[in-house]
């Protein structure tokens, strides 16, 4: 798993009792499993992907013979002696593939996405070309997609009302960027609490996630500069890095040997022709993959990066608030410094309940994105009703509010993902990811079973994200749960119990792990 | 079932809210503990799958065939189209195998006692 010689790490079968282990709040080493499956889980998941694309051909056939109308986008009579514009992998994927199953995305919710939220029904009476809602509405559908980490998506009334007296105050939008008139008093206030929590000199806030990694990327790094980022990281990224221009490396996931091997391979052959020295290493991580559920070795890193003079990122979208003694992110998980990493990257999308990003570090730093970053000059301000809802969530995390509301909901949100994980584990599904992660990938592998799984747990009520092929690895399907510190015990305990006869009735406990002695042991 | 059950009566605000605004709809608590039927599969107590009768177990088994094969995605004629497939390709195995097995079978014996046995045979011809 990468861990350094000479140490002994808890998940070696042979140390396991040999290792002490340290209190909750700090530790040197993240945990992270990923079990392999048996090798029948494997042929057999081939085997469907196989059968159905034999059928995909054979509905192109009839579909090209003219047997049956086509409904997805053909080229004219007239483009047909052109390159093909639909023949590739993907749209053939797309037609064949994802349009059979596709009723298990994109549903309709009409209601707030808390820990139980409400679904329009609808049904499909030509295979999921077409949709119509038949008008009823699917009420109480427990939630386990929403990244609503501590709760803050919430519609009571007591806890908005400083949003609602700011929205009254500054209206909805900003109507300009941060550079021109858009600058509002709030949007300081909010960046220096963001840097207060963090712990760091000062932050930038902007107003959308996304954007806050592809835009600023670009300003951070040029050509001549390399980025060596991790492999299994976030469009947005990637999209920051190629829009970038400098080079770009990858490294396994998680694997500190491969990272150490490109940092000495670059440093000591430089630059690809010319062989002069590279003007920036970057190192891109994320602090929880949001894929896998696992966290990254993050002392091990800033060894690394102190070692061969590279600089760090750090997109904390899904860890920010959601793990940490006191919801400071991976920083504290670890006991690092702040100012050890040099650009902090975080989302107020997911523990926070709004909209938006910040990027947080050295003062330098920051005053040099505000005027260089192309999202700070050409994108709109952050709405100031979205500043405050920020505002008030993070002051609630702080304690600043004079409450202990916060510290109970990141209390409440470990718990939750300790008792969650552990029972899982025993029930004998494969999990991937940390320990500590609130987010739980539980790998369901075949296709098959991928559809039917949603289907089972739509009909019992609970509501699950389910993810396939281009997001993941094609053998590696899998129903990714986000724990939230507003799931009460009842609502855990219940999604679990659906969680075993959905398991059994789709034999899904593929682990061969060696189950605990006392299964209802308490957590 | 009241409408009290212990799992309205542990309620934070939200939820407590939501219940009343969905009441015409839903007739008290929709959990499954509290439901007193199943969806799908039957199950016991302790949540582990019992079946009545041998059909449902059959069904079952027909439910994971079309679940590990990936048949479960495709239209129906799609599914009677592999279906028919499948079972014509395994009646055409057990037809062979049923009759031409033993024969080869029968074969390859004698040629391999042939090898073995013939050889002390024909030097003892020679011999003569």
């Amino acid at each position: 798993f990468g861990c350094p010689p000479g140490h002994f790490c808890a998940i070696c079968t042979m140390c396991y009792k040999n290792v002490p282990q340290t209190d909750v709040s700090s530790r040197q080493f993240s945990h992270d499993t990923f079990e392999q499956p048996p090798m029948y889980v494997a042929v057999m998941t081939y085997l469907g992907y196989g059968i159905v694309t034999l059928f995909g051909y054979l509905r192109d056939f009839l579909r090209a013979v003219g047997l049956e109308k086509c409904h997805v986008a053909q080229e004219r009579e007239e483009q047909k002696d052109f390159t093909p514009l639909y023949q590739d992998f993907e749209n053939f994927y797309t037609r064949n593939l994802y349009m059979r199953v596709r009723d298990n995305w994109n549903r309709p919710i009409c209601s707030l996405p808390g820990p139980i939220f409400d679904l329009i029904e609808r049904v499909s009476d030509d295979y999921n070309w077409t949709f119509r809602f038949t008008g009823k509405t699917i009420h109480n559908v427990i939630n386990m997609g929403s990244y609503n980490y501590l709760g803050f998506a919430e519609n009571n009334e007591d806890f908005l009302k400083t949003v609602a007296d700011k929205l009254r105050q500054y209206g909805a939008g900003v109507c300009s960027t941060r550079q021109e008139i858009g600058n509002l008093k709030i949007h300081e206030e909010l960046e220096q609490l963001v840097a207060d929590f963090i712990g760091v000199e000062s932050s930038m806030i902007f107003g959308m996630g996304f954007a806050t990694n592809s835009m600023n990327i670009p300003a951070l790094v040029g050509k001549g500069c390399l980025i060596v980022s991790d492999e299994l990281n976030h469009t947005s990224l990637i999209l920051g890095a190629r829009l970038s221009g400098a080079t770009i490396r990858v490294f396994k996931h998680n694997n500190m040997h491969s990272l150490e091997k490109l940092l000495r391979e670059a440093v000591c052959s430089g630059q690809p022709r010319t062989h002069r020295p590279w003007k920036k290493i970057l190192i891109m991580v994320e602090g929880i993959y949001s894929m896998e559920g696992s966290v990254v070795r993050l002392p091990e890193i800033i060894a690394l990066k102190k070692k061969y003079k590279a600089y760090l990122y750090l997109d904390e979208a899904h860890s920010i608030g959601a793990v940490g003694p006191s919801g400071r992110g991976v920083t504290e998980l670890f006991n690092v410094n702040p100012a050890d990493v040099d650009v902090m990257m975080g989302t107020f999308t997911k523990s926070f309940g709004a909209a938006g990003g910040y990027i947080a570090g050295r003062k330098e730093l920051v005053e040099y994105l505000r005027s260089h970053s192309h999202s700070a000059v050409y994108a709109s301000a952050m709405s100031p009703a979205i500043t405050e809802q920020v505002m008030r969530a993070m002051k609630c995390i702080m304690g600043k509010d004079g409450t202990t509301e916060g510290i109970r909901r990141i209390r409440q949100l470990a718990e939750n993902t300790r008792y969650f994980r552990a029972k899982l584990k025993d029930m004998g599904f494969i999990i991937y990811g940390d320990d500590d992660s609130p987010v739980v990938p539980v790998l369901l592998y075949m296709p098959g079973k991928v559809v039917a799984f949603a289907r089972e747990m739509l009909k019992r009520k609970i509501g699950v994200v389910v993810v396939g092929f281009p997001a993941t690895p094609i053998t590696e399907a899998r129903a990714r749960f986000c724990l939230s510190a507003s799931h009460t015990r009842e609502i855990l305990d219940e999604v679990l119990q659906q969680m075993n006869e959905v398991g059994d009735l789709l034999c899904l406990k593929f682990s061969r792990r060696k189950r605990s002695a006392f299964p209802d042991s308490v957590y | 079932m009241s409408a009290e059950c212990i799992h309205m009566r542990e309620r934070g605000v939200d939820w407590r809210y939501r219940k009343q605004r969905s009441s015409r709809g839903d007739a008290g608590c929709s959990w499954s503990c509290c439901r007193g039927d199943n969806q799908g599969v039957p199950t016991d107590r302790a949540g582990r799958m019992s079946f009545k009768n041998m059909r449902e177990y059959l069904a079952w088994l027909y439910y994971q065939y079309l679940l590990i094969t990936g048949i479960y995605v495709l239209e129906p004629w799609e599914k009677s189209i592999f279906n028919s497939v499948l079972f014509s390709a395994i009646a055409m195995v057990v037809y062979t195998s049923y009759v031409f097995v033993p024969i080869h079978v029968h074969l390859a014996l004698e040629f391999f006692s042939e090898i073995i046995d013939g050889q002390p045979e024909s030097a003892m011809a020679l011999m003569n």
